[in-house]
């Protein structure tokens, strides 16, 4: 039991994802905090450690601005989203977050895909 | 607590230690004898020195006297009158008679005895192999602990009105049984302990009271609205000596199921035929292939859409399968088997629209485990067998469409193909999202599955809304067999037992059997594995290892937000992880041939197709891949 909980889910998470976290922090945030923060608070539960899968929002490409993003923590507009007040992380939390989000590769889409080609033509 | 090994005496030791005591107690002359003549002791003594020795295997039980014909083999005849193919049990000396009537008596044939290593498993086993077969298979119980350990599994087979044949063993003569384990696990009315979720029990007390209720149990077992069914095989009623000619077993006559009033059918037919948006939805509908073809018959006949929920009740790749696209607000909603309508019928009537069932579950229900819902003030109830009743609905559509109705019909049915073509291409680009993710992907392992099955006769086994039913989103479902839908009542533990058990009724039809298994139901009773391993099941499990019960983990997340506390411990309690679970070495261990922890995306298709290959030769294989929480 000598592993923190927070390097179980860093292992998890950098298995093989290639998780593009350059030594330019996104601006306005650092995104290393922002990927232990991901982590920590389980925002992978319902978007995937992709940011992409899961039953939350796609969050890759990210399109909120740090402000947006972290207004949209705060009060969420569907049910399903908890929220995140200012107790329980902080707006330069946030920020760290939503920097993070952003480094996260985006998908191939599906024409790009041989495997899922095949479906279209069933 | 550290246990000290001076004092700590195992049980093998223990009963080592016993087996000798009780070799000296049987060398001694005259004490045996007087200790059988006393009277049976109050309170619970602990195992006598011969169940001791016969435990430690070094001596066999006393036979003292021989019984030629046992009760337990016209069981046996009984059994097989039925049909009933297979017997899975855990052993239990309350039904050692039988047990032993089975496998020798019956030559282990009809029904072959599968050793489970749970009674849930047992019971899920049947419940999987039933939905396949359309038949029940046996469970074979022992005494109220066996039960009790079913009882999970006997819940899940019973909301999903599946028919279950249990046989539970018992030592009803409190004269006869002994103090202790005999008194332990037996009981007056064993039934009590499940009857809130079984259809029906009975414990007869001779073998020609057996005869007839184990027929009619198979009867109400199998007539809709379906359900486990439980018999008491009484310890007595098994091990005692048949005197006189056997009794003779009553004839099988099924029951046809009950089809819809007349008068009502015509009037959902009139409503289904004058909406302008009607919508069906199936849920537990389908009881055959020939159901199936009802339901497409009845979606075609309107150009509806068909929404499938729960198990396979309409093809997956017709354009009239989904809920009619965006914006499509159905006027008439016919519900066929939906257990709980209560919401649909809410919205429907706060736009104005009608709602019509067709289900025979309302025809026996129970009070004490309210999993019926809330009350639906549907329009108009049909308490009959969806799919009984829909050669009669469809003929009564068919005479009321003039051909300016048809006309329009198919104007929508037009409009409802191109809407489900959108909704499946929507899902292949869903599909891309995470493609290259590591952990793996739902949607991949659907993906790199599909070319590897699809030219196979294949059947989709386990439950799949934990896997973001990614298999019913991409491939293209078109057999009863292929989806058999999830647990029932939802409780864990299901799907692994349930997949054996569906794999087992495939095999006679050279069927490919896939499960993708959630790590926390396997959890439940993993030994399950072995069974299938043990009886050349083929199945193909691939681990969806999320590495937690992840439902719950965004459940305590959700409760940290409403607590203004942070998430930050929501995997207290809720994830199986430090130590991570070898899955593959777990599946090893039962005999099976395993690979893995996957999770580049890259190894995953070469993996599966290795362990498919296996599976074809007829045993069962996993590959563990650790993938994306949902």
């Amino acid at each position: 039991m000598g592993e923190t909980i927070l390097r179980v889910l860093m292992r998890t998470a950098a298995l093989v994802v290639p998780v593009v976290l350059s030594a330019q922090p996104a601006p306005g945030g650092d995104a290393t905090k922002g990927k232990d923060l991901f982590l920590k608070y389980s925002c992978y539960a319902c978007h995937g450690f992709s940011g992409q899968n899961g039953p939350g929002a796609r969050l890759v490409p990210m399109k909120m601005t740090a402000a947006g993003f972290v207004a949209y923590v705060r009060l969420p507009r569907t049910r399903q989203m908890p929220s995140f007040s200012a107790k329980v992380l902080s707006d330069e939390q946030l920020t760290d977050i939503h920097a993070y989000i952003k480094t996260l590769p985006e998908s191939r889409p599906a024409k790009d895909i041989p495997a899922l080609n095949q479906f279209k033509e069933q | 607590m550290a246990k000290s090994p001076k004092n700590s005496v195992g049980r093998r030791g223990f009963l080592k230690h016993a087996a000798a005591g009780a070799a000296a107690l049987a060398a001694t002359p005259g004490l045996g004898t007087a200790q059988q003549a006393a009277p049976p002791p109050r309170g619970a003594p602990g195992p006598s020195g011969a169940q001791l020795a016969r435990e430690a295997g070094v001596a066999r039980p006393a036979a003292t006297a021989l019984v030629e014909h046992p009760g337990s083999d016209f069981m046996v005849d009984v059994l097989r009158a039925l049909g009933l193919e297979y017997v899975a049990a855990n052993p239990g000396s309350t039904f050692e008679s039988l047990h032993e009537s089975i496998i020798n008596y019956g030559d282990n044939k009809m029904p072959e005895f599968l050793t489970c290593t749970h009674e849930e498993s047992a019971v899920a086993l049947c419940h999987g192999y039933a939905k396949i077969e359309g038949k029940p298979m046996m469970a074979l119980i022992h005494g109220d602990i066996g039960l009790q350990h079913a009882s999970m599994a006997i819940y899940n087979a019973y909301v999903d009105r599946v028919p279950v044949y249990m046989v539970v063993g018992n030592h009803v003569d409190g004269a006869e049984r002994t103090s202790g384990v005999q008194s332990m696990h037996s009981g007056n009315d064993l039934g009590a302990l499940v009857r809130d979720y079984t259809k029906w029990d009975d414990q007869p007390y001779s073998l020609g009271a057996f005869a007839e209720s184990a027929v009619r149990a198979y009867k109400i077992a199998t007539a809709p609205p379906r359900g486990p069914v439980l018999l008491v095989a009484h310890h007595e009623v098994q091990s005692h000596a048949m005197t006189g000619p056997a009794p003779r077993i009553p004839k099988l006559v099924m029951t046809a199921p009950p089809a819809g009033d007349s008068a009502a059918v015509a009037e959902a037919a009139g409503l289904l035929v004058n909406a302008e948006r009607p919508l069906i939805v199936g849920e537990r509908a389908v009881r055959s292939a020939e159901g199936l073809q009802l339901m497409v018959d009845l979606a075609e006949t309107l150009q509806a859409p068909f929404n499938s929920q729960e198990r396979m009740n309409f093809p997956t790749h017709h354009p009239l399968s989904g809920n009619g696209g965006t914006g499509y607000q159905p006027d008439v909603m016919l519900g066929l088997e939906v257990a709980d309508l209560s919401n649909q019928t809410r919205a429907a009537h706060a736009r104005g629209a009608k709602v019509i069932a067709i289900s025979a579950m309302g025809l026996a229900l129970k009070s004490n485990l309210q999993e019926f819902g809330h009350y639906a003030e549907v329009d108009l109830d049909i308490g009959a067998d969806a799919e009984a009743t829909l050669p009669y609905l469809i003929e009564a559509c068919k005479k009321l469409i003039t051909a300016d109705r048809r006309r329009l019909i198919d104007e929508r049915g037009r409009k409802l193909a191109e809407a489900h073509r959108q909704v499946r291409l929507a899902n292949v680009e869903a599909a891309a999202y995470g493609w290259d993710s590591s952990p793996v992907s739902l949607a991949r392992i659907a993906g790199e599955l599909w070319p590897l099955v699809k030219d196979e006769d294949w059947s989709f086994v386990s439950p799949q809304a934990f896997a973001g039913n990614w298999p019913n989103r991409l491939w293209k479902m078109d057999k009863p067999y292929q989806y058999i839908g999830g647990q029932g009542a939802g409780g864990m533990g299901y799907g692994a037992p349930a997949s054996v058990g569906a794999a087992l009724a495939n095999r006679k039809y050279g069927r490919l059997s896939i499960n993708i298994q959630t790590d926390g139901d396997l959890n439940y009773a993993p030994g399950v594995l072995w069974t299938a391993a043990h009886h050349r099941i083929p199945l193909l499990s691939i681990m969806h290892n999320n590495r937690g019960y992840h439902q719950e983990v965004m459940f305590i997340e959700q409760m940290c937000s409403v607590h203004n506390r942070g998430a930050d411990r929501a995997h207290i309690g809720t994830k199986l992880w430090d130590p991570n679970i070898d899955y593959t070495l777990m599946a090893k261990a039962y005999g099976l041939y395993a690979e893995g922890p996957i999770s580049d995306p890259q190894q995953l298709a070469p993996a599966l197709k290795r362990a498919i290959e296996r599976v074809k030769n007829g045993e069962p294989a996993l590959v563990d891949v650790v993938t994306q929480p949902r």
